[in-house]
């Protein structure tokens, strides 16, 4: 068996970009390198109708129009347009946001910025499964509500959203329903008339295509949705983003988004069984390890796992020709472990040893393998260096002992 | 994060991974630190009554891979010292000696804990030498 080391587990981070991407990129660095807003000459047109056929293969795959699509710089800035974009335009409406608690952070810090600006904003609890309850959206919104923003699927469990019975309330309630697509689309077929979706945030690079280019779904009728712009300039993108647009990344974007259309239920496929293989895998050979969040609606790609007694650092340290991420305070920025598990009541003592495994379009059957053989052996090896184990398998119950922490 | 090799080091190649015997009286148990903050260290030492050396010492960590390296490096340099020498160790010292970066800092002072919270048990064991534990414990910490 021979696999190339180290293996690429973390595709919930960002995927490679598929050699068929980069194909279809290259003329327009060199060759076809106009602005599309370059309405006199040639070089201006053939960029202008590259973008075009790219905003099309993106409309296509969430069942859009193309004149919905807004070109961005990436999910971030979709994000940021999408909810302050809305908030200042329909500020006489109402000043109520609803949003949950797992979202990403840029869309929570948006609407933290909101708050600060005279905006209330209300943070939906999640269940235990880390999907909202819908009986506690519908009795949050209120006459001055003017918007819900909840995520299609979380980058850190892969949790999918009943965004299809959100869309219909928010539609009954005549409220715009803002969703963060970027775990999804691509992955598993999302779809704006079906779900009723206002406002749709995608990227490339999560669908291997390239970083720095996303997009904005805006719908334009039943109902028309309108963004007061946040970079004004010259007016590109029906006022909406100023800029001259990125011709090269939106032709990969745009192709990243035809072969998923062509590929997703296959892949979907695909990466359903690597991760039972994975799953199966590993709970096989280990005793005490958690799933966080459900199983039943969940990304076919994502694995997130407690490994209970092992702090997720030194796991990842030992499996260091493995590429995933870690709930655990000492992998983040901020020292905290995981909001994202808090939310979902997992304990902070469990959020520290959990793993998230992202897999994708080119991991192999051999790679998964190799990962439960390394996870095995290093959770193995490091239980026989926790005392939490050793007290564990003593019968000690560790939730009623006193701690002198620090 | 990129590591220091003496962190690997420790991490591949852990010393004195294990347990004494909690019940033999010249065995004393240090156990820092909390599963919520992610790092709990046991570290424990067989100490001579008669010479007061520390003969042995086994420890077991949960934690990042700079807890154990804290944790393995602590039961290095606290075998063959005396229970006064022992005291002396410093979180500094292992900063230094393991490279470690100002966010693992903690993790030298958690094993600094571990020794003295070690020691505190085999003096609380002794009984007699209660009163001065107490006192030279409390020293420790000023």
């Amino acid at each position: 068996m021979a696999i190339k080391l180290p293996v690429y587990l973390d595709n919930h981070a960002t995927t490679p970009v598929d050699p068929r991407v980069v194909e279809a990129m290259l003329p327009y660095y060199t060759q076809i390198f106009g602005n599309a807003a370059s309405r006199n000459h040639e070089f201006g047109w053939n960029a202008e109708q590259a973008v075009e056929n790219a905003r099309s293969q993106i409309a296509k795959l969430i069942n859009a129009t193309p004149k919905e699509i807004i070109f961005t710089s990436g999910a971030t800035e979709s994000n940021n347009l999408a909810i302050k974009g809305a908030a200042e335009m329909y500020r006489e409406k109402g000043n109520h946001i609803i949003t949950q608690v797992t979202e990403h952070k840029a869309v929570l810090d948006s609407c933290k910025r909101l708050e600060k600006y005279g905006y209330e904003v209300t943070y939906l609890p999640v269940e235990k499964d880390g999907r909202i309850n819908l009986d506690d959206l519908r009795r949050a919104i209120t006459p001055k509500t003017i918007l819900i923003t909840i995520m299609y699927a979380n980058n850190e469990i892969g949790v999918v959203q009943p965004i299809a019975e959100i869309g219909k309330i928010a539609k009954e309630r005549g409220v715009f329903f803002h969703v963060d697509g970027v775990q999804a689309v691509g992955k598993i077929p999302v779809d704006v008339q079906k779900d009723n979706i206002d406002l749709l945030s995608v990227t490339a690079h999560k669908i291997y295509g390239p970083k720095g280019v996303g997009a904005l779904y805006v719908r334009r009728k039943n109902p028309r949705v309108q963004l007061a712009a946040l970079i004004d300039g010259g007016g590109h993108e029906r006022g909406m983003r100023s800029g001259t647009l990125n011709v090269p990344g939106i032709v990969g974007f745009g192709k990243a988004c035809e072969i998923c259309m062509n590929e997703m239920g296959e892949e979907a496929e695909r990466m359903r069984r690597l991760r039972e293989r994975l799953k199966d895998g590993l709970f096989s050979r280990l005793d005490e390890v958690f799933i966080n969040g459900s199983m039943t609606y969940r990304l076919p790609n994502n694995l997130n796992i407690s490994f209970a007694y092992v702090e997720g650092e030194s796991l990842l340290m030992g499996i260091h020709d493995i590429a995933v991420s870690s709930g655990s305070a000492c992998t983040s920025a901020t020292l905290e472990p995981s909001y994202v598990l808090k939310a979902l009541g997992v304990g902070e003592d469990l959020a520290h040893t959990s793993i998230r495994f992202g897999l994708g379009r080119f991991n192999t059957e051999e790679e998964v393998d190799y990962t439960v053989d390394r996870v095995v052996e290093t959770v193995s090896r490091l239980r026989e260096l926790s005392p939490l184990y050793e007290m564990a398998k003593e019968g000690v119950d560790l939730s009623k002992m006193q701690w002198k922490a620090e | 994060m990129a590591y220091s090799d003496k962190v690997i080091e420790h991490y591949n190649h852990p010393r004195n991974v294990g347990s004494l015997p909690k019940e033999d009286p010249n065995v004393g148990t240090g156990l820092v630190g909390a599963p919520e903050c992610g790092d709990v260290m046991k570290l424990q030492m067989k100490i001579n009554p008669q010479t007061q050396v520390i003969e042995e010492a086994k420890f077991k960590t949960f934690g990042c891979g700079s807890a154990i390296a804290s944790s393995s490096l602590a039961t290095e340099w606290v075998k063959g010292k005396t229970v006064e020498e022992a005291m002396k160790i410093k979180n500094t010292d292992i900063v230094r000696e393991l490279s470690l970066p100002p966010v693992k800092i903690h993790c030298s002072v958690l094993a600094e804990d571990a020794i003295k919270a070690a020691i505190t048990d085999w003096k609380r064991k002794k009984g007699s030498d209660a009163p001065a534990a107490a006192e030279e414990s409390a020293a420790a910490r000023s």
